[in-house]
């Protein structure tokens, strides 16, 4: 971790579904090159903070500053130029575009990113299936072209939610040796994840989140310290 | 709670508010032929009692109807036909103008239910263009001619309806008797499902509902109201034409509706009054009236969507924006 | 002399051209709807209105300004698009996020408007437009006698029909088109500038029904009334086809005017209503539309 300003830092982030009050001010850091995980019981806000981090929940207040941008200010299809990418909970696949059209969709926002070239060396059964509707692709699969899609657009951060709900363990092994190698390359990463395991093994630190707001935050190295707390809150 | 019991006194005051307007309504109804010429107002009520059939489908059960022109127009050569060709009493004659009308609805219901949303819209508008296309050809309606010459006959074989204030009176009371009906029906356990129907369609079906009955149902009712305006209307001007079934008259009445308020009851009523007033007065001008009445639609559609007694309401009650 | 069902085959088929002509036309104009509805999801009722400004653009170019036929068939939609830009960018775009039946009323309104304003200069009746010089005339083909313009139209709608299709299916900006339809806000979110797609998509469906208008003018009268009618037969065949697939509306708009203009050979009087009818079967046995791809 660095004594520098972090590379996104969220103050204060209420939003809104409509009427109903989602979160409650939530505050967290995220620093460059480090994996973050926001945990907590399903309902409490994580999936609505990754979407009100890029805009795609437009009723929302508080600060969103990432790498000098004022992210409330953004309109939503400029966010990722801004250098972050979001892989949303459905994965969002397009079923009427090709594997190949999936892959290339999200435009090229920074230098950086990944070549067609070595994407497919990361992931060879996606240059197999490149002419298939992106839906007839497995669950996995589809998780992968996911990711591998932003890996193209140089983005600085990842937003990931939820990446192995419901994939089969050696397929979340995958995404976990995948997250690795992405860190390695110094990607910056904010998790959502309710798989506490693999949570644990690939993060640097962890949010904790109840009623849409963060109430503990604390590095991978004081988990054992905190399982109390996160067997009441989490239920694990 | 002390913000519900605001709410409350608010609702209260607009409760009483409204009875007093509807009380001051009716009497300035009452008095109008002797300040205001009959026929104005006779055609304004037609088409308010057309105006709220039509709400009864949009503003409570959440179906846009493009093709009411049928059930309007419709009903008007069904009675026109009765009072003219069978010598049926106007009263007997309007009968089978709503009948008529409900049975048309019953039919393109039927059909128009089997899609949602917009399709549900566009299928009303070809089925009733259809219908348009059997009137254009058919013998029965006198073709381009329609029919003309509707005799208003003797009101349960004793009121002349060929007195002015007669007549007045009663399309004044068959106007309050229908829009009592719509009162009734929209407020009765059925008018609760239907607006249930309109607010979240898929939790009423998750609840147990035959949605598509009520639908039908709804539609049913709409098409014999809106019956009951034409096939008036068709007795106090005396005929009946293919403008009155036509996919302008259906545009006109969604109009009306939107510009009074959409969902509320006696909106539609006052749209109508202000859309008959504007088209009497752009008669005598220059303009044309379909520029008129589409930049009124344009506008309301962009910036007034509540209409007027809906805006009216939202002030109100100081209700958050929709 | 031939005859097929006891009508002369020379009859028979002038009628199946006729059937194919106006199939062009509803191809092409369900073809606009269908693009303007999956990515707006708007109803474009004024897209009649749009297809009578192509005409009457083309009309006014060479009444006043002495530009031809072929010119008019670049500038027509060209213009049309344009107004349906200012459109979408003034008004329309205000109103994705309600009910899109408000999407459905504005259009009807703009409908009318336009209709209005022409009506107001040009009356009801329809101006003439001349067959371009070098469409006049017909050619033999033996089994009957084809007019070149007629035959012109059906070549150019084809053209336009599976040239839209291939832009839309086949190529990249066709792929983030066809990802919006499914997704708006998540292509939006990869940094895709979906506002300006949906304004340019609209601005090309206007387009599509002004080149529609052009092409028809030296077919049908130059009227401000073309376009009323004939929008609520092309509604009907988008709801027999469906709006969910491109290639599903041009099929259906073909098929539907080939069905009309058999109905008029065999049974003349119902061939007004015959859509509709038509739309009535589809809607009982195929609920979903006959490429079932929406509800």
């Amino acid at each position: 971790m660095t004594s520098a300003a972090p590379l996104l830092a969220v103050r204060e982030l209420h939003a809104w579904y409509g009427e109903s009050h989602a979160l409650h001010g939530v505050d967290l850091d995220v620093f460059a090159g480090e994996t973050v995980t926001l945990l907590g019981r399903n309902g409490v806000g994580k999936t609505t903070t990754l979407r009100a981090i890029i805009g795609l929940i437009r009723k929302r207040t508080g600060e969103i500053a990432f790498d000098g941008h004022d992210l409330m200010r953004l309109p939503l299809h400029r966010t990722a130029h801004a250098g972050i990418g979001f892989v949303p909970e459905e994965r969002g696949i397009f079923s009427t575009l090709t594997v190949d059209e999936n892959l290339v969709l999200p435009p090229v926002v920074a230098a950086g990113g990944m070549s067609l070239e070595e994407i497919f060396v990361l992931f060879p059964n996606l240059k197999e299936r490149r002419n298939s509707p992106g839906t007839k692709l497995s669950g996995g699969e589809q998780q992968m072209l996911a990711i591998a899609r932003m890996l193209r657009t140089g983005v600085k951060v990842l937003l990931l939610d939820e990446p192995t709900e419901g994939l089969a363990p050696v397929i979340v092994q995958r995404i976990g040796e995948l997250l690795a190698a992405l860190k390695q390359r110094g990607m910056t990463i904010l998790l959502v994840e309710q798989n506490f395991r693999f949570a644990s093994r690939i993060a640097d630190r962890f949010y904790l989140m109840e009623h849409g707001k963060v109430i503990a935050g604390f590095p991978v190295g004081e988990i054992d310290d905190r399982m109390t707390q996160l067997h009441e809150v989490l239920g694990v | 709670m002390a913000e519900l019991t605001l709410q409350e006194t608010r609702r209260q005051t607009t409760g009483r508010l409204e009875r007093v307007l509807i009380v001051l309504g009716i009497l300035a109804l009452l008095a109008a032929p002797f300040l205001v010429y009959p026929i104005f107002l006779m055609n304004m009520l037609c088409f308010a009692l057309f105006a709220c059939a039509f709400n009864l489908l949009l503003g409570y059960t959440g179906l846009l109807s493009f093709g009411h022109a049928a059930f309007f127009g419709g009903a008007a050569y069904f009675t026109a036909h009765a009072a003219k060709v069978w010598d049926w009493p106007p009263e007997a004659a309007i009968l089978v103008g709503v009948v008529g009308a409900a049975l048309l609805g019953a039919v393109i219901g039927f059909f128009a239910i089997r899609r949602q949303g917009i399709y549900f819209a566009m299928i009303t508008l070809a089925l009733s263009q259809m219908f348009f296309f059997f009137c254009l050809q058919s013998s029965f309606t006198g073709g381009e001619d329609g029919i003309q010459g509707v005799p208003r006959g003797m009101l349960f074989g004793a009121i002349d309806l060929q007195g002015p204030l007669n007549i007045y009176y009663f399309v004044l009371a068959v106007f309050l008797l229908g829009v009592f009906a719509i009162w009734r029906i929209v407020n009765s356990p059925f008018g609760m499902i239907l607006r249930s129907i309109r607010e979240n369609e898929r939790r009423a079906i998750s609840l147990g509902y035959s949605v598509a009955n009520y639908k039908l149902a709804a539609f049913v009712m709409s098409a014999a109201l809106a019956g009951l305006a034409g096939g008036l209307k068709a007795i106090v001007f005396q005929f009946a034409t293919l403008t009155d079934v036509a996919w302008q008259m259906s545009g006109e009445v969604i109009l009306m509706t939107l510009l009074g308020g959409i969902g509320t009851m006696i909106g539609p009523a006052i749209g109508a009054g202000l859309v008959i007033a504007l088209q009497n007065m752009l008669a005598t001008s220059e303009f044309p009236v379909t520029i008129a009445t589409g930049l009124i639609f344009m506008v309301c559609v962009l910036v007034f969507r509540r209409g007027i007694v809906g805006e009216i309401y939202a002030r109100l009650t100081g209700r958050a924006k929709r | 002399m031939t005859t097929i069902l006891g009508i002369p085959i020379q009859a028979f088929l002038g009628q199946l051209l006729v059937g194919l002509i106006n199939g062009s036309f509803y191809a092409m104009l369900s073809l606009g709807l269908a693009v303007i509805f999956g990515l707006l999801r708007v109803i474009n009722f004024a897209h009649g209105a749009q297809y009578m400004l192509g005409a009457f653009v083309g009309y006014l170019l060479l009444v006043h300004l002495g530009i031809g036929y072929w010119p008019a068939l670049i500038l027509a939609p060209l213009i049309v698009g344009l107004t349906g830009i200012v459109i979408e960018r003034v008004a329309l775009s205000r109103l994705y996020d309600v009910d899109p039946l408000y999407g459905l009323l504005f259009t009807f309104g703009l409908s009318l408007v336009i209709e209005g304003i022409f009506r107001y200069y040009f009356g009801v009746s329809g101006n003439p437009y001349a067959v371009p010089p070098l469409l006049a005339g017909g050619t033999n083909l033996g089994f009957m006698f084809l007019p070149n313009y007629r035959g012109w139209v059906v070549i150019a709608s084809l053209i336009l029909c599976l040239g839209t299709w291939f832009a839309i299916e086949k190529t990249k900006l066709g792929s983030y088109l066809r990802a919006a339809t499914e997704n708006r806000s998540l292509v939006q979110a990869f940094g895709v500038n979906v506002p300006l797609l949906l304004t340019l998509t609209y601005g090309l469906g206007s387009a599509l029904a002004g080149i529609a208008g052009i092409l028809a003018a030296p077919v049908y009268q130059v009227s401000p009334l073309m376009g009323s009618n004939l929008i609520i037969v092309v509604f009907a065949v988008v709801v027999v086809g469906g709006m969910g697939s491109i290639l599903g509306a041009i099929v259906t708009g073909y098929m539907l005017g080939l069905a009309e203009g058999l109905t008029k050979v065999f049974y003349p009087e119902a061939s007004s209503i015959v859509i509709f009818v038509i739309m009535a079967v589809v809607l009982l046995v195929w609920p979903a539309g006959l490429f079932g791809k929406d509800a």
